[in-house]
């Protein structure tokens, strides 16, 4: 190590940045070839729609728990705080609009989805990065069973279909959660709680957008976390470093995603 | 776990999906009360129509009777066409008056139909004729403080410009510089 050059030092310094880069340009790369492979390869997931339902069952219902509870409490601390600055403006009726929309248009989306990539995410990637440390793929290959279509893309097609579902379900439940904290507790009217909402939530811009973007959000965290299992070094520490990778990537992507989106959807 | 069971918890998981979906549409948004069923449309050109948006709502009486519909720009005579449609269960003379009012002090902005007198109703494709614009705040201002200034100019001309600074300074609560 030449450490008093200080041009050697900076051209290492390059490299590193530039490794890096190729790196990850490498890895969005294979992770868009494996997101076209089970597109491709998907019609298996379909034909024995029962590998998919078991893949639903594992992501969407053991994840309803969680969901609930979450969106519970997300709902009532809205209520909470919004009840706190909206009575300042002697507009405490609006409290159902507010838990409402950011329900519906963000916190529903994207706290899922956070959650989503915790709960499932990790278990997919996980179990994937086990299977291939176990070299279950490889047998599956010499069975000549192609592991996309059999491992992969039933639990691609079961996070999409899981996803909206308990996006809708978390907003549901949140509103639920901003109604029993609103009206029974802090005494906001109940007619006005309602109409106030159904006067300002728009189904087409508000409701239809965020099912939507918890679409597109279970395809980005679903991906990420398959990606990431198939392709995790097959050791245990390289297991670990895979799923610690999903939840970090797909939290990101998901909060990334979210601004993306909505830029889009308030333009148009 | 066996298959039948895994069939049925996912039902039960879908089935909560699709009802928080229709729990959604209908008590939540407004998917029920945008659908007014059969509407007729009706046009009215204002000169100013503040921040009345499509999708807000029509109101005669205060009953909501219908939704505005769009709002165009005429660059023949720089007025704005708003096609609001009207239940049909609901008939206005011809000579309906059509305001723009606010919700509240600074809530949306809403149309106000306000029946006339005449004997035939609106039919598909009329023009509301009497229309009022929206009130904007910033020229109620200015003409507030234009007639306050030419009350001053007539009390005396010497203290005019004086008092004329002080009370724009006041009104508008400009910093004096």
């Amino acid at each position: 190590m030449t450490k008093s050059n200080p041009l050697i030092s900076i051209i290492s310094t390059l490299q590193g940045i530039g490794h890096r880069m190729v790196e990850r340009i490498w890895r969005l790369g294979a992770g868009a070839r494996l997101f076209f492979l089970t597109i491709i390869y998907s019609g298996e997931s379909f034909k024995r729609f029962h590998l998919t339902l078991r893949e639903i069952y594992s992501t969407g219902v053991m994840s309803l728990l969680i969901i609930i509870v979450s969106a519970f409490f997300v709902g009532m601390v809205l209520a909470l705080q919004g009840y706190n600055t909206l009575q300042k403006y002697g507009s405490s009726e609006a409290i159902g609009v507010l838990v409402a929309l950011s329900l519906v248009r963000e916190l529903g989306p994207v706290v899922t989805a956070l959650l989503f990539a915790g709960r499932a995410g990790t278990a997919i990637t996980a179990e994937i990065g086990l299977m291939k440390t176990t070299e279950q793929l490889s047998a599956m290959e010499m069975m000549a069973v192609n592991p996309i279509s059999r491992v992969v893309a039933p639990r691609f097609w079961a996070g999409v279909i899981s996803m909206p579902i308990l996006a809708t379900l978390f907003s549901m439940v949140g509103i639920l959660g901003g109604y029993i904290v609103a009206v029974p507790l802090i005494g906001v009217d109940d007619g006005a709680f309602w109409s106030q909402m159904q006067a300002n939530v728009d189904f087409q811009s508000d409701i239809v957008n965020g099912v939507i973007k918890s679409l597109v959000f279970g395809v980005a965290c679903t991906m990420i976390a398959l990606f990431e299992g198939f392709d995790a070094p097959p050791t245990a520490e390289g297991v670990s470093r895979a799923t610690t990778r999903t939840v970090v990537i797909s939290s990101l992507t998901v909060l990334g995603l979210d601004f993306v989106l909505t830029s889009f959807m308030l333009v148009i | 776990m066996d298959r039948t069971k895994i069939d049925l918890w996912v039902g039960i998981f879908v089935a909560l999906g699709v009802a928080a979906l229709l729990g959604l549409a209908m008590k939540v948004g407004n998917l029920t009360s945008s659908k007014i069923g059969e509407t007729y449309s009706v046009t009215a050109a204002f000169e100013n129509v503040g921040s009345l948006k499509p999708h807000a709502p029509v109101k005669s009486a205060g009953v909501a009777v219908g939704r505005v519909d769009s709002i165009i720009f005429n660059s023949k005579n720089y007025e704005a066409v708003v096609t609001i449609k009207i239940d049909k269960r609901y008939n206005f003379p011809k000579d309906t008056f059509a305001n723009i009012y606010t919700a509240g002090l600074l809530g949306e902005q809403y149309v106000g139909l306000e029946a006339g007198g005449d004997e035939e109703v609106l039919k598909n494709g009329d023009k509301i004729a009497k229309t009022q614009d929206a009130v904007v705040l910033e020229k109620m201002i200015s003409q507030f403080l234009f007639s306050k200034a030419s009350e001053t100019n007539t009390d005396g001309k010497q203290s005019a410009p004086a008092s004329q600074a002080e009370s724009k300074s006041t009104e508008l609560g400009d910093p004096p510089f």
